[in-house]
C-alpha cells in the first residue's frame, strides 16, 4: 500500500475564524475513506485544500508527488500535475449547465488531454453505461433527477482518469436505496485501482463501504480508524455527538 | 395720499395684466439678428423680429408675449395654437402658404453661395459645384435649392440644424460651399475668417409671420400694422439698427405696399392633391433613409458588442489600473448625453481628425453603447456560478479555457435578452446622428413633415418604419428571456 495523499499539519483561518487546526491525514492507494464530522468540521475545506481550490496558511499537502504548500495559489504547471492526480465530485454537482451529459463528460478529455472526439466519445459512454445512465447521454442538466446528475458528475470527473477522486456529500440528497446504489458504485470504482475520499453525514454508508473513517471535529482529526470499530463504539465526544445526530435526522 | 398712490399703481398693475397678449413664436437659440438672447443679459430678448414684434403688438393694443420654440417646429406650433403668430426669419415658401395663414412678406433677402476665399470665383453658381459638398440649414428654401441642384447639378446637399457649423466645416474643409441667405452669410462671414460670399444671389425670397390656418382676421389685422410701418419708416429704422437694410429694400417695400407680391404669392398653392403627390415622392427618401439607420444601427452594434466584450474582460479579469481605467471610461461615457459625444468626435476634435460624418456617427453610437455592453457582459460574466468555474478547473480546464468554453457561453445566454433590448434602444439613438449632419430615418421624417407642412402622415410613416425594425426584435429578445427562464428553473 503506497500513499496517494498525505496531509500534514494543514492549517487555514479566514479572517478570525480558524477553520483547519492543523489536520494531519494519510491515505493509501485502492482506500475507500469516509471523511466524518458535523456540519461546519471542516470536511468540505479539507477536500478543496486537496484540489487547490482554497490556499491555506499552514502545513503541507502532498498529492502523489504534487506537493501544496502554504502561501499564494500554486505556479500553473503544479496546478496542471494536480490535475492529472485529483478528480473533485461537488455536492452540488455543477454540470455545466449549457452543455449535454455527453459534451460535459468529452469536455476535458477533448479540451485538455487532447482526446481525439470519438475516443473521448466511446469512453464517455462506457463511463456512463457503468454509472447507469448511458440512456441520459443527450439531455441537459436541468432535466436530470438529483441521482442521475450526480453519476453524470462521477462520469465527468472519472473520464480524465485521476487516480485520486474526492467526493464532497454525494450521499445527501439520496433516499437509502440509491445510496447503497452508489456505494457499490465506489467500491467497484477503488477495485479498479483508484482511490476515494468521500465526505458525509451517514455512519452507516460509511460502515457498509469505506475502509476506513476519519472523524473531523473543529477543524482537527480526533479519531479514525476501521469504520464499524469506530462508528459502534465512538471513543471521542464529538464522533457520539455526530451519531446522535445522525440518528436524530433519520429518526426525524 | 400714500393710499391713493398705491390703488393708483395696483390699477397700473391690473391693467397690464388685463392688456391682451400677443403672443409671438421664435427660436432664441442661435436666431441672430431676427431673436437672440442680449449677451450681457440671457433672459433679455433682441433682434430685429423681437422689434418687428413690438410694433405688430402695439398696433394692435397688445402687449407682446414670446414663446420659445425650436425654428423647425414653428410652423406646427403655431398651427397647434400654442403662439399667435409665428416670427423668426420665417421664409416665404409656396407650402407654407397652403397651409397656413401667411402675413404679407415684411422683409427681402437673398440666397448667396459661400466658399473659401482660396475658391473666390470658382463657385459663382450652384451647377459649378458638380460633386461637391454644399452645406445648408435644413427646412430652409435653401435646403430645397441644393435639394434640386443635387438632382440636377449633382452637387453633394449636407444638411445641419443650425447655421453656426455650416461655416466652421466650410472652413475646415468638410464641406465646398454654403448655400444661406444673406444675412446668416454676411454675419459668418464676421465671424469666421477666411471666407468669400458670391454676390450674385442664387434666389430671391422673403421673410413672413405664419398664423394658424383659421386665424385670418388677426392676420389682416397684422397686415395693415406692417403696411403702416412700411410706410411711416419704422421697419426701415429696425432694419437699418440691425445693419440689414439694403438696396432691394425700397423696391421691396414699394412692391408689398402696391400689394403686388401679396397677390401674386397668394395666388400660388394647390390642393389636397398635390399633398398626396409630395407623400409618394418622399415614400423612397424615408426607405433610404431607414436602410442608413439599419446600418448605422447594425455597424454600431458590433463596435458596441466587440469593445464592449473587451472592456467586460478588462473589468473582471484585468490589474488593478486596467480595471480602474475603464470603469473611468464606462461611467464618464455612461454619465454624460451621447449627443455631447456625438458633439466632441465631430466637431470637437476636427481640429486633429476630420472624421466623416457617418464614421463619427458609427463611433460616438458604438463607443457610447459599448460601455453599456460591457456593463451587461460584466454583470453575465458575474452571474455565472462559481461552482461552474470551480467544477471546469478541477477537471483540468485553464483560466481562458474556463472563460472560452464554460463562463463565456453561459454568460453570453444570461446577456442576449438584454443586448436585444439595447439593440432597439440604439435603433432608436440612431435619430440623435442628425445632429452631425448624418440624415436618417427620423431627419429625413421632419424634413418631409417641415416640407407638406403637417407631422400626420411622416410621423405615421416614420412610426411604421421604427416599429418594423424594432417589434421582431423585441419579441426576440422576450422568447429569448423566457428560454432562458425556463432553462434556469
Amino acid at each position: 500500500m503506497s500513499g496517494i495523499l498525505s496531509i500534514t499539519d494543514l492549517r487555514l483561518r479566514r479572517g478570525e475564524r480558524e477553520i483547519l487546526r492543523g489536520v494531519n491525514a494519510s491515505v493509501a492507494s485502492g482506500e475507500l475513506v469516509a471523511l466524518m464530522g458535523l456540519s461546519g468540521g471542516g470536511k468540505t475545506t479539507v477536500l478543496r485544500c486537496v484540489a487547490a481550490l482554497e490556499t491555506f496558511e499552514d502545513g503541507v499537502i502532498d498529492v502523489g508527488g504534487v506537493v501544496l504548500r502554504p502561501g499564494p495559489p500554486p505556479p500553473r504547471a503544479t496546478i496542471r500535475d494536480l490535475r492529472t492526480r485529483v478528480g473533485m465530485v461537488f455536492q452540488l454537482h455543477y454540470l455545466f449547465e449549457h452543455l449535454s451529459v455527453m459534451e460535459n463528460v468529452t469536455l476535458a478529455p477533448v479540451q485538455v488531454a487532447h482526446k481525439p472526439r470519438p475516443d473521448a466519445e466511446r469512453r464517455a459512454l462506457e463511463l456512463l453505461e457503468t454509472l447507469g445512465v448511458a440512456h441520459r447521454r443527450n439531455a441537459l442538466p436541468r432535466e436530470l433527477s438529483g441521482g442521475e446528475a450526480q453519476r453524470v458528475a462521477i462520469a465527468r470527473a472519472m473520464a480524465m482518469e485521476p487516480p485520486l477522486l474526492l467526493m464532497d456529500e454525494p450521499t445527501a440528497s439520496l433516499d437509502p436505496a440509491r445510496r447503497g446504489e452508489l456505494g457499490e458504485t465506489l467500491v467497484q470504482l477503488t477495485g479498479a485501482g483508484r482511490t476515494l475520499v468521500v465526505t458525509t453525514h451517514d455512519d452507516d454508508f460509511a460502515r457498509d463501504f469505506a475502509t476506513r473513517v476519519i472523524i473531523l471535529a473543529e477543524g482537527e482529526v480526533v479519531e479514525e480508524g476501521d469504520p464499524r470499530q469506530v462508528l459502534t463504539n465512538p471513543k471521542h465526544e464529538a464522533t457520539k455527538r455526530l451519531l446522535q445526530s445522525a440518528r436524530s435526522v433519520a429518526d426525524g | 395720499m400714500r393710499r391713493i398712490a398705491l390703488l393708483l399703481l395696483l390699477a397700473a398693475a391690473s391693467a397690464s395684466a388685463q392688456q391682451p397678449v400677443l403672443r409671438w413664436g421664435g427660436d432664441a437659440e442661435g436666431g441672430a439678428p431676427s431673436v437672440e438672447a442680449d449677451p450681457n443679459d440671457p433672459a433679455i430678448l433682441r433682434g430685429l423680429d423681437v422689434e418687428v414684434a413690438e410694433q405688430i403688438a402695439k398696433g394692435l393694443g397688445r402687449r407682446p408675449e414670446f414663446h420659445q420654440v425650436e425654428f423647425t417646429d414653428i410652423d406646427q406650433s403655431v398651427q397647434r395654437g400654442d403662439f399667435d403668430i409665428g416670427l423668426n426669419g420665417v421664409e416665404d415658401t409656396p407650402a407654407r402658404r397652403r397651409m397656413l395663414a401667411a402675413t404679407i412678406p415684411y422683409f427681402e433677402f437673398h440666397e448667396v453661395l459661400t466658399m473659401r476665399i482660396e475658391d473666390r470665383g470658382k463657385f459663382s453658381t450652384l451647377a459649378a459645384l458638380r460633386g461637391r459638398r454644399v452645406g445648408t440649414l435644413g427646412g430652409t428654401i435653401a435646403y430645397e435649392r441644393v435639394l434640386a441642384a443635387e438632382k440636377s447639378d449633382g452637387v453633394i446637399c449636407i444638411s445641419y440644424d443650425d447655421d453656426v457649423h455650416p461655416y466652421a466645416d466650410l472652413r475646415s474643409g468638410r464641406l465646398d460651399a454654403v448655400l444661406l441667405d444673406n444675412i446668416i452669410a454676411a454675419r459668418s462671414m464676421r465671424r469666421v475668417p477666411g471666407l468669400y460670399t458670391e454676390e450674385r444671389p442664387v434666389a430671391t425670397s422673403h421673410y413672413i409671420g405664419v398664423l394658424a390656418t383659421g386665424n385670418t382676421k388677426l392676420r389682416d389685422q397684422i397686415n395693415d400694422v406692417l403696411r403702416a410701418r412700411m410706410r411711416d419708416g419704422t421697419l426701415e429704422r429696425i432694419y437699418r439698427k440691425w445693419g440689414v437694410w439694403d438696396s432691394y429694400q425700397p423696391a421691396f417695400f414699394a412692391g408689398v405696399l402696391n400689394a403686388g407680391v401679396n397677390a401674386k404669392k397668394a395666388a400660388e398653392g394647390g390642393g389636397p392633391a398635390q399633398n398626396l403627390d409630395v407623400v409618394f415622392r418622399y415614400i423612397p427618401a424615408l426607405l433610404r433613409a431607414s436602410l442608413i439607420t439599419i446600418a448605422l444601427s447594425c455597424l454600431a452594434m458590433a463596435l458596441a458588442v466587440v469593445v464592449g466584450v473587451f472592456i467586460a474582460s478588462g473589468r473582471v479579469y484585468g490589474s488593478a489600473p486596467v480595471r480602474a481605467l475603464l470603469t473611468i471610461y464606462v461611467e464618464v461615457v455612461r454619465g454624460t448625453p451621447v449627443l455631447l459625444q456625438l458633439f466632441v468626435l465631430y466637431y470637437g476634435l476636427s481640429s486633429v481628425i476630420k472624421l466623416p460624418a457617418f464614421l463619427a456617427a458609427l463611433l460616438g453610437l458604438g463607443l457610447n453603447y459599448a460601455a453599456y455592453e460591457s456593463e451587461i457582459y460584466r454583470g453575465a460574466l458575474e452571474a455565472v456560478a462559481r461552482g461552474q468555474l470551480e467544477a471546469a478547473r478541477t477537471l483540468g480546464l485553464t483560466e481562458v479555457q474556463v472563460l472560452r468554453l464554460v463562463r463565456g457561453p453561459q454568460a453570453f445566454r444570461i446577456a442576449l435578452a438584454p443586448m436585444t433590448n439595447d439593440f432597439v434602444s440604439l435603433l432608436k439613438d440612431s435619430s440623435l446622428v442628425s445632429v452631425i449632419t448624418v440624415i436618417e430615418l427620423t431627419k429625413q421624417t421632419s424634413i418631409f413633415a417641415a416640407n407638406i407642412g403637417s407631422w400626420v402622415v411622416p410621423g405615421i410613416l416614420c412610426a411604421a418604419l421604427y416599429l418594423v425594425l424594432s417589434l421582431p426584435l423585441s419579441r426576440l429578445a422576450g422568447r429569448l428571456e423566457n428560454r432562458w427562464k425556463a432553462a434556469t428553473e
